[in-house]
């Protein structure tokens, strides 16, 4: 038996992981390179930080691509185009 | 105003608890995320099937069933347990012998564990034997938790309601044995109301443990299990059947592994929400 078999990896669950792992170390060398300092209040009026908003982004994006996939016979890809925006919207307003 | 944190080595203080939770939190987590796009019919193979449980979950009305009643579930105990759980605080005496009386007293339901809970109401409400089934009818009601679904929604409440408004007051007392007593005598020489002091003194007060008994008491009601299970299997019929029943019946019962990991990822979004939500009142209130 392989190991980890017994958690059954496929190509995309492993890339969507290794994408959430690239996020967290980004965000890790970004705040090491330039610090983001106090949270902000943006338009939601709350007081958030830059891990905040990849939180409310990854969150948010969730939830888009499960309306995506309970809402439309559309292609999931275009989903994740619109949490790209949203996760951008996030960043520099919330 | 920007600030830069000066020492960055406490963050290896918090690799243990890292670690603990990657064991037994993440790694399962990103297990049941494989097996929500494949599917199997034996240990170890599997078959990609991409988004096809996720759709097949959205677009069920067995989903939808679990989770309504689910949503409900939670808002009756929510809508009970908080005002009850406050009243009782508010009854409750602040000094004297009677406190650790009535602390303890309030305290014992919530060291009975789950299936106990489950199996005592399962005897107490019967309606030929158990004192509260024979009584009810004894006393000219119709009831039956085992055929009805409206007397199985009523013991499914009430037994939480037994076992779960203790929490609620025992942090609500907590929050009332915080207000020094100077509050109190400056607003009788105010010549403020009981309503009064309980509005703008004790509510306020008690703010904070209020949105944390909300946020433990939403979070045990909508994972509730073991004792609507062992009380009425999720009977009579489909009444009871919360999100997690039908989800470990989609699981153990029936094996369909896709289909009970997709319903798991999205109960745990929605769970996450939730938390998020309720951390973010709490982080706003403390601040204000």
């Amino acid at each position: 038996m392989k190991p980890l078999a017994w958690m059954a990896w496929t190509w995309p669950t492993g890339a969507f992981f290794i994408f959430i792992a690239v996020c967290l170390i980004t965000m890790f060398v970004w705040e090491m390179v330039k610090p983001g300092g106090d949270p902000r209040v943006g338009v939601l009026g709350l007081d958030t930080t830059r891990g905040d908003r990849l939180f409310i982004s990854l969150l948010g994006s969730a939830y888009i691509h499960v309306a995506w996939l309970g809402l439309t016979d559309l292609p999931l890809w275009w989903g994740s185009v619109v949490c790209g925006f949203f996760a951008l919207a996030v960043f520099r307003w919330v | 105003m920007i600030t830069k944190t000066v020492n960055q080595k406490a963050w290896f203080l918090v690799l243990p608890v890292l670690l603990i939770v990657a064991l037994n939190a993440v790694i399962p987590l990103m297990t049941v995320v494989n097996y929500s796009v494949q599917d199997t019919f034996s240990p170890g193979v599997f078959f990609f099937e991409g988004t096809k449980w996720y759709k097949e979950v959205l677009s069920s009305p067995r989903f939808h069933g679990a989770l309504g009643r689910q949503f409900l579930y939670t808002a009756i105990i929510l809508a009970i347990e908080i005002p009850l759980g406050v009243l009782v605080a508010l009854a409750m005496p602040r000094k004297g012998p009677w406190v650790s009386a009535c602390l303890v007293l309030m305290a014992l339901p919530l060291l009975i564990p789950w299936n106990v809970v489950g199996a005592m109401w399962n005897i107490f409400a019967l309606p030929d034997i158990g004192l509260l089934g024979y009584g009810l009818n004894w006393l000219g009601f119709d009831y039956n938790y085992t055929q009805q679904p409206v007397s199985a929604w009523m013991t499914v409440i009430l037994m939480d309601v037994w076992h779960w408004t203790s929490l609620v007051v025992l942090l609500a007392y907590a929050g009332l044995s915080s207000i020094p007593d100077a509050y109190y005598q400056a607003a009788k020489i105010d010549g403020a109301s009981a309503f009064a002091v309980f509005r703008y003194i004790q509510l306020p007060k008690m703010k904070r443990v209020l949105i944390i008994a909300l946020l433990l008491r939403f979070m045990d009601s909508f994972m509730v299990y073991t004792e609507p299970f062992v009380l009425t299997g999720g009977g009579p019929g489909n009444s009871t059947t919360f999100l997690s029943i039908d989800l470990v019946k989609a699981a153990i019962g029936e094996f369909n592994l896709g289909i009970a990991a997709a319903m798991s990822i999205l109960y745990f979004l929605m769970t996450l929400l939730v938390c998020w939500v309720f951390y973010t009142a709490m982080m706003r209130g403390e601040e204000s």
